[in-house]
């Protein structure tokens, strides 16, 4: 299955949003009921629902058969595809920030010598004074 | 020496966010992410890819031109010009693809904050349109999402 824009749009929206973020790796330990997910967060039942409907409508999220609870579902697939990418631009950002960071260090490290070359110049050579008086 | 954590966000539809923290102060990150003959050793990407080309004219309006080839002599260009540069704090240029995969121009946000002695760079990527963002994500689609099941707790829980 190939990511559609709306799946997508739907999947930088969702994790965009912090509510929505928490309520999807809720959502990845188990299915939760509506009360169950409202709990941890301060806001009211209709509000988690209009949050449950746009991850909905997404397809990121699906209502099991029980019909009291109606619980929640992750649904992975979608969402995965897109995590997929991001995590697949964190390797490879991941491997050149490494790189960047040893190119530093060598910065660093001839800064230094550059330093110490320049305040060795400046410094009053104590042998010379020794045996000028 | 250990790695600083690199966080990955993304704060709208069409936006990418990257931050990561440097051992190094501001003039010598900026320097790092600027010059010529320092970004060639290190904005690499994937393994097995160099940088024979890097040029940068550091200036607002300026022009920069990178390409990479891996170690089959496959190569690929890209490029920008920069609309603004306050130098050592905030760079912002626009980015194309020499095959236009992205369907578009990205425009990228680098800013950089100083904290003893320690730099923060948080890069902003913004895709044009969604059909940029679309293709942008399809190129890097993978086979096995098996690795991206197991970081996604990690991912949702950022």
């Amino acid at each position: 299955m190939k990511p559609t824009s709306d799946v997508l749009d739907a999947t930088f929206a969702a994790l965009a949003d912090p509510t929505r973020r928490a309520i999807l790796a809720r959502l990845a330990t188990g299915e939760a009921s509506v009360a169950e997910l409202a709990e941890p967060f301060d806001m009211s039942q209709p509000a988690i629902s209009k949050h449950l409907k746009v991850l909905e409508r997404a397809g990121l999220i699906s209502r099991g058969r029980e019909a009291q609870r109606r619980p929640r579902r992750l649904e992975p697939r979608p969402l995965a595809e897109a995590t997929d990418w991001i995590e697949r631009y964190r390797r490879i950002w991941e491997g050149n920030f490494k790189r960047l960071d040893a190119v530093l260090q060598e910065l660093k490290h001839k800064q230094k010598k550059t330093i110490d070359a320049l305040l060795d110049e400046v410094k009053p050579k104590p042998n010379k004074k020794r045996r000028t008086r | 020496m250990k790695t600083a954590a690199l966080t990955v966000t993304t704060p709208s539809e069409r936006e990418l966010v990257m931050t990561r923290e440097f051992a190094a102060p501001r003039g010598m990150v900026f320097d790092a992410l600027t010059k010529p003959e320092l970004v060639q050793r290190w904005l690499l990407g994937p393994p097995g890819w160099t940088m024979p080309v890097c040029e940068i004219d550091l200036r607002v309006g300026g022009k920069y031109r990178y390409v990479w080839r891996n170690a089959d002599g496959r190569e690929m260009g890209m490029g920008g010009a920069f609309q603004e540069m306050v130098r050592p704090s905030r760079l912002v240029a626009t980015e194309a693809y020499d095959d236009h995969w992205t369907g578009g121009e990205t425009l990228v946000t680098t800013e950089l904050v100083e904290t003893r002695g320690k730099t923060t760079v948080s890069t902003t990527v913004r895709y044009a349109t969604r059909e940029a963002r679309d293709a942008a994500l399809k190129m890097g689609a993978t086979k096995g999402l098996e690795a991206s099941y197991v970081r996604l707790d990690e991912l949702l829980t950022a």
